[in-house]
């Protein structure tokens, strides 16, 4: 038989490994491009987080609609993400922005310890996008939760002191946004270290823009990003998050237009290639808003990963 | 593309002139950015000339399915990455109908097959081939199996032909479509590859891994055959990507000729023939031959191959024209944006989800999002009151004219230019919902 020239790239650097929650889940590691047993010896598959809100106002019906109920309560809903096979919980506290919905930052700690309780999962806390309250709430849940290490979402270049103080203070995590550029990624990294964040308490979420919408831009910033990390940029050597649940923004996505087919089917599968172009360019961290999509890609992946 | 340097090496470095260049590495430095071709030095080898063209082909052939402006054409790729460079050609998906199915079950695949096909912002998506499988092991079945296909099927076709007979008796009548005779795994690969070249048809060959595909591949060329397809045989995901990744990185980074051409995967239908699909659309596939694809599959389908082969050092944009969302009327509100396609899309679908109808206005902007094309001086109020003169809109309707909040400062101005009182919108384009149902309420 032929003899085929190696191909394998020696690289030299791998992504940081960063372990979550009860310090039971790891994200990160990789060695080499995503999957590629011969030059990356790490079998780890990108972790899955699965959405909940406290609140479903402007949250997709039809999303909503597959999780037969357990919506309505942020425990039980994570619990059900639990039973399809999610590694974390992303918790998204829209309902403590007053104009829409009534969650306290009472509440708001009280529904990270019930997830917590009652999963054991790694747990992403993200705000409700208003600055004055997120800086009121998140250090609250950061002081407060203090047996299971969340990841705080998220931390962007003019706001980053303020949430990233408090997740150090409590030994938690901080995901730092960049939009659509790897020297912007970089520059958060940078910040944060000088600002005292340890390397391996950063995640970078370079911002996936889904199918359709840009996802060609993301795919190759994201691969910029990892040949970067593996060729030895320090700064770049972060795991990688990508949200994958704009998907179902998109119109194509979920229209109702004759001739496209079923709509939960074809968001199912919008998600699910904008997961898999995810992973296929470095994230190590999916968050997924559809229960068949995240269903999909676990298993995809765990095929690719070759194990478990 | 071979440098300036190997190039260099080949010269007689006399510095003789006779190629009109003052030095044998002018024209060196000319060759590499094929200015010059290396015919033009009269002292330079005939075996040298051959090396050259031997090395500085592209690293994977170009196959071409098909005949005209529809052929469908594979492979020519240059690059791993595609921030490196656009990857030259999308890859092709098709659908395969057996011949041993009736007429009328053939015609309504094939009239699904024409079903995928989607009108895009300027773009049609569409499946690019149908492939006739000789399940029937005969050659008339076979015939009038691909008879039925053409009745109704006017693009490029694929054969899926495991016998060298029946595939004689296709191509004899068939060759002139060039269609791409795929043969799967064979013991006869020889036969088919004299075949395909007698009749100047692409092949398509299977062998399971990259070894066994490489000697295939070399028994193909020795029997003159140059346009093959090959099919590396994954039988999962994992080996899908992996031997794809392998073949295209031997090709690219190591030269590797016989592992050069095209990738194909024959998959079935369903999830698991979807998700190799998108696989194969990153990793370096050039072909996907489903047994069926439904429109809630096909969609995202296309439009990720829509999006993985654009330029990425272009912008992509959208057309400046008139979109009508919804079914706007004579006081529909008017609004307008860039013609870079991430904004156009976004604002679309956010008008969309507030269920109002509005004449979305787009603003040619050379692709650049608002911010960059207002600084850079290219969405200016001049700019925007010509782009509603071309279209007309200003008299379609008398609603609020409404300015993205992100250029307000440009609201005095355009009143003036269109002689109209303007408002100012959202900064956020998943603001503008809301600010719809102000302004229309
Ligand atoms: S003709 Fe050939 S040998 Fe003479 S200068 Fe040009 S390249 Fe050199």
């Amino acid at each position: 038989m032929a003899e085929i020239p190696s191909v394998a790239e020696k690289y030299g650097s791998k992504v940081g490994e960063v372990p979550v929650g009860h310090g039971d889940y790891v994200a990160g590691g990789a060695g080499g491009m995503p999957f590629l047993s011969f030059e990356n010896p790490s079998k780890r598959r990108p972790m899955i987080a699965g959405e909940v809100r406290d609140s479903l106002v402007g949250y997709p019906e039809l999303a909503a609609g597959m999780f037969s109920g357990r919506e309505k309560d942020p425990a039980d809903w994570a619990m059900m993400w639990k039973e399809i096979g999610a590694d974390m919980i992303f918790l998204r506290l829209t309902g403590t922005d007053p104009s829409v919905g009534t969650t306290t930052a009472e509440d708001a700690v009280r529904i990270v310890k019930e997830i917590d309780e009652r999963t054991r999962l790694p747990i992403m806390v993200h705000g409700c996008g208003v600055q004055e309250i997120d800086h009121e709430i998140l250090p609250r849940i950061c002081s407060e939760v203090r047996d299971t290490r969340l990841i705080v979402s998220c931390v962007e270049e003019e706001d980053y002191k303020r949430l990233s103080a408090a997740a150090m203070a409590g030994g938690h995590h901080v995901l730092a946004f960049s939009n659509l550029d790897i020297n912007l990624a970089k520059q958060m990294n940078i910040l944060l270290s000088d600002f005292g964040v340890e390397k391996d308490n950063i995640f970078m979420d370079p911002l996936m823009a889904p199918l359709g919408m840009g996802l060609d831009y993301s795919y190759s910033v994201n691969e910029r990003i990892r040949l970067s990390a593996l060729r030895g940029d320090r700064m770049l050597q972060v795991p990688m998050v990508c949200h994958t649940g704009e998907a179902w923004d998109v119109a194509d996505a979920t229209s109702d237009e004759p001739g496209l087919g079923d709509p939960a089917h074809r968001v199912a599968w919008w998600e699910a290639i904008t997961a898999i172009c995810a992973m296929m360019s470095g994230a190590d961290l999916l968050v997924m808003r559809g229960p068949s999509a995240a269903d999909m890609v676990r298993v995809y992946a765990e095929e690719l990963a070759g194990g478990s | 593309m071979a440098t300036a340097i190997e190039y260099f090496k080949l010269l007689p470095k006399t510095n003789c002139k006779d190629c009109g260049q003052p030095t044998c590495l002018a024209f060196a430095m000319l060759l590499a950015n094929q200015k010059a071709k290396l015919e033009d030095c009269p002292h330079v080898s005939g075996e040298a000339v051959e090396a050259m063209k031997e090395s500085s082909a592209p690293p994977v052939n170009t196959v071409k399915v098909g005949t005209g402006e529809n052929a469908v054409a594979m492979g020519g790729e240059n690059v791993l990455y595609r921030h490196e460079r656009r990857f030259e050609n999308p890859i092709a998906y098709a659908v395969s109908v057996s011949d041993s199915w009736d007429a009328p079950r053939i015609a309504e695949a094939v009239a699904k097959a024409k079903s995928l096909a989607f009108d895009r912002v300027g773009m049609v998506f569409r499946l690019d081939l149908v492939s006739v499988s000789n399940d029937s092991g005969e050659s008339d079945e076979f015939l009038a199996a691909v008879d039925a296909v053409l009745a109704d099927w006017d693009l490029p076709i694929m054969f899926e032909i495991n016998d060298v007979g029946v595939a004689e008796a296709a191509l004899s009548r068939h060759a002139a479509l060039k269609p791409l005779v795929y043969a799967g795994e064979t013991a006869d690969v020889e036969a088919f590859a004299k075949l395909a070249t007698k009749h100047g048809c692409p092949l398509g060959i299977r062998a399971k891994g990259v070894e066994a595909a490489a000697d295939a591949a070399e028994i193909a060329a020795k029997a003159g055959c140059k346009d093959l397809v090959l099919d590396l045989g994954a039988s999962n995901l994992k080996e899908c990507l992996e031997w794809q990744t392998i073949a295209r990185r031997a090709a690219i980074n190591r030269k590797f000729r016989p592992l050069g051409h095209p990738l194909m995967n024959r998959v079935g239908c369903g999830e698991y023939a979807v998700a190799t699909a998108v696989l194969s659309t990153l990793k370096y596939g050039s072909l996907v031959v489903f047994d069926g694809l439904e429109p809630y599959e096909a969609l995202p389908l296309f439009t990720l191959r829509q999006n993985i082969y654009t330029d990425p050092q272009v912008p992509i944009q959208v057309k400046q024209d008139l979109y009508p969302i919804g079914d706007p009327g004579p006081h529909s509100p008017i609004m307008f944006t860039t013609n870079f396609s991430l904004t156009y899309f976004t604002v679309r679908a956010d008008i969309e989800k507030s269920k109002i109808p509005v004449w979305l206005q787009i603003v040619n902007t050379e692709g650049l999002s608002v911010l960059t094309a207002y600084s850079a001086g290219k969405f200016e109020p001049e700019r925007v009151a010509a782009a509603f003169e071309e279209s007309g809109v200003l008299d379609k309707s008398d609603g609020p004219v409404v300015v993205p909040g992100l250029v307000a400062r440009m609201s005095g101005k355009l009143s003036e230019e269109i002689g109209r009182d303007v408002v100012v919108g959202t900064n956020e384009s998943k603001d503008i919902p809301k600010h719809l149902r102000e302004i229309t309420s």
